[in-house]
């Protein structure tokens, strides 16, 4: 099991470093760097650009050096949690996201705790009462579900909440508590703000929970074993939740590799639509603006979300079915 | 198993080399072909070919864009912005009058400085039939002005309403499916490929290929493929063509999708590699490429298919909400995603509710590529129960 840690540890970092090059190298793929848009800026309103400026940011951002080199200043910086500042905001990256990491943080994780608590049951609906109406009626629903696209939902829903209550979902929190320090009050406010995108980015994904979640309990409901368990006399209840259904929530936890990506992408979406000031809008504005620290710190922050998320999910299978610890995972 | 056949035991002696005889119904089910088993089955889940009727139908629409609809691309009605959607009628006051729109009468509403259309019960406006219309270049080949529908003759035809320079925005959802429907296409395609040729060599050769390309594939999988989207895309140069644009933003969307496809190849070639055909066909002296191209691949070609077919909606999604943000398509290239960009000012959308339209056509397309790609899947595997 000790064994098994250490090495996924060791793959995890790998494929972090893998992952933060590749994003450098994305984000320095356009033609020109903020610096060139920037002085070309200031010419266009006629102003006079100051050399003293202009190299006093070429030294403090690297834009002299080659890729490679800059790359090099720049993760050397992030391992030793620096991850460089914004040319956009002036201001140290980590000051502009440390809020917004908190904050994405929080939605992520109730937006797949909305999956599991609203899958869970569904689920086990469905596949104890197959062909039922229920189970017809929540299947049409869930598929209807899987296909909207979240930011289509997201506008839609807004347009409805603006147009029939007149409240407009959008913000963090209501604007009166901008600013504020901490209370109750701004707590609730800020709450009450998550429901309509924790249930909008959780919708496709909940759906898709169910089907596997269907799916796999019907597999097992058709087992030797539970034929056995009720020609003994188990109750069908009993049954249910001792056996088949522990085997069926394998997927709960194994999906979250599939799910973190997805919710993740998600959030970054809707998050633009419904102006949260999550990962979504920042990065957009840092992407066009070619504010690659600050980008570039976004990309792996997501990515480091998930790579964790798909760690934690398989430590905990590892913990819950021998199978996969004991033969390691690779090997055949 | 209630009425089972009574017992029965011929006198006849047995004959080892008797052959038996199928009748002809019988002996076309038992030599019909794999494919032709896929279509029996596909046939019988009833969603999916209402789907791929759907998905048929939406296709040959692009074929013929410019007919279908009423106004081209960029004409602009400039009395009629933000004119509501018409309601089409065949009645007026109890009398059938055939497929007819009421004229619109437009107002300035002074004190709201709010444009205000209503309907002109006294102006009917009969819908012409394969009419002349809007001169366009059909196919970019010859010259046609021949429409489906048209206005009456200075009237107007506004199914969906207008956008804020007036443009019909049934015509522009017409046009725009030619590019949405095409961009997922092209960008499976291109995923397709990469994803055969790289499982495809991962669970052949196995050993240092396999674990390299499964690396790579995790990798890939880690970043979330929505910001990996968006960060490709915001590095398309600014001084591209839009058409340019178009195909960078399907090679972006066909390079970050391919590593599902090339992990269901790699792990089915695991297997299949050790069966005795393969074997044989390895001591006749074929080339690595041929037995997966030629003897392995077809075996689960149908699997990949349905995979793809279920891709393909994410990609359509990748698109419209690239687009949405700015990221992706730019006018005067039209996908169903630029026409959504006008929806993203909610004030707009308060007073104008029929901009959002343009998202029904992609949640339609999309719930058909996933019951017909689902029938897909069930129909893949023929010889399964």
């Amino acid at each position: 099991m000790f064994d098994y840690f250490v090495k996924r540890i060791l793959v995890m970092v790998l494929t972090l470093l893998v992952v933060s090059a590749l994003v450098f190298i994305v984000i320095q793929l356009p033609e020109g760097d903020y610096l060139t848009s920037y002085i070309a800026e200031l010419e266009s309103q006629g102003e006079s650009v100051d050399p003293q400026k202009i190299k006093y940011l070429k030294e403090e951002f690297n834009l002299d050096y080659p890729i490679w080199q800059q790359y090099l200043i720049w993760i050397s910086g992030v391992v030793q949690g620096d991850l460089g500042r914004s040319i956009e905001y002036d201001m140290p990256v980590v000051d502009v996201i440390g809020e917004v990491f908190l904050f994405a943080v929080v939605l992520n994780a109730s937006v797949i705790l909305f999956i599991y608590v609203v899958a869970f049951p569904i689920g086990v609906y469905s596949a104890t009462n197959q062909y039922s109406w229920g189970d017809h009626g929540l299947t049409f629903i869930g598929f209807i579900g899987l296909a909207t696209p979240n930011f289509l939902l997201a506008l839609i829903l807004m347009f409805l909440a603006k147009k029939y209550f007149g409240i407009s979902m959008g913000g963090l929190m209501d604007p009166e508590f901008e600013g504020q320090p901490w209370t109750l009050s701004k707590t609730i406010s800020i709450l009450e703000h998550l429901i309509v995108p924790v249930i909008v980015i959780g919708t496709s994904g909940t759906a898709g929970m169910i089907r596997r979640l269907r799916a796999n309990l019907l597999d097992e409901l058709h087992k030797q074993y539970v034929i056995t368990a009720k020609a003994k006399g188990l109750s069908s209840k009993r049954l249910l939740v001792k056996y088949p259904l522990r085997m069926a929530l394998n997927p709960f936890i194994a999906d979250i590799g599939n799910l973190l990506p997805q919710v993740v992408s998600g959030s970054v979406i809707v998050a633009v639509i419904l102006d949260l000031p999550t990962t979504g809008p920042l990065l957009l504005d840092a992407l066009r603006n070619q504010d690659t620290y600050l980008a570039g710190s976004f990309l792996l922050f997501v990515s480091l979300l998930t790579v964790v998320g798909m760690f934690l999910s398989d430590l905990l299978l590892a913990v819950l079915d021998p199978r996969i610890r004991l033969t390691g995972g690779a090997e055949k | 198993m209630n009425n089972r056949l009574e017992h029965y035991v011929s006198q006849d002696p047995f004959n080892p080399m008797e052959v038996e005889k199928l009748s002809p119904e019988q002996e076309k089910f038992y030599m019909a072909s794999q494919w032709r088993m896929m279509w029996w089955r596909l046939k019988r889940h009833k969603l999916a070919v209402w789907s791929g009727i759907v998905l048929l139908v939406l296709y040959t629409s692009i074929l013929f864009s410019e007919v279908i609809a009423p106004y081209n691309l960029q004409t602009r009605n400039p009395d009629f912005i933000f004119a509501p959607p018409q309601s089409i009628n065949l009645f007026h006051e109890g009398k059938f009058m055939g497929p007819f729109v009421y004229g619109l009468n437009y107002k300035l509403n002074m004190d709201t400085l709010r444009r205000e259309y209503t309907e002109n019960r006294n102006s009917i406006q009969p819908i012409r039939f394969f009419c002349r219309a809007d001169g366009y270049k059909f196919w970019q080949l010859f010259h046609s002005d021949v429409h489906l529908l048209c206005p009456a003759k200075d009237g107007t035809l506004f199914i969906f309403g207008t956008d804020r320079l007036g443009r019909d925005i049934w015509s522009r959802i017409v046009y725009g499916t030619r590019i949405s429907l095409t961009v997922g296409l092209v960008g499976i395609l291109l995923s397709f490929l990469i994803g055969i040729s790289v499982g495809g060599a991962a669970g052949y050769f196995g050993g240092w290929v396999d674990s390299l390309s499964q690396r790579l594939i995790e990798i890939l999988r880690s970043i979330p493929e929505l910001p990996l989207w968006m960060g490709l895309s915001a590095a398309l140069p600014v001084s591209w063509s839009p058409l340019a644009v178009f195909f960078g933003l399907t090679l972006i969307l066909g390079l970050v999708d391919w590593p599902g496809l090339a992990r269901a190849v790699r792990s089915k070639l695991l297997s299949l590699r050790e069966e005795d055909y393969c074997t044989a066909a390895e001591l006749l002296g074929a080339s690595p490429q041929r037995i997966i191209y030629r003897h392995l691949l077809p075996n689960f070609m149908s699997h990949l298919i349905a995979s793809a077919t279920l891709s393909i909606p994410s990609m359509i999604l990748a698109e419209t909400a690239l687009s949405f943000l700015g990221l992706g398509l730019r006018p005067p290239i039209t996908s169903w995603g630029v026409l959504l960009v006008e929806a993203q000012n909610l004030e707009a959308v308060e007073l104008y509710p029929w901009l959002l339209i343009p998202a029904i056509p992609v949640i339609i397309t999309v719930l058909a590529f996933n019951f017909f790609g689902d029938g897909l899947r069930d129909a893949a595997d023929p010889y399964k129960a």
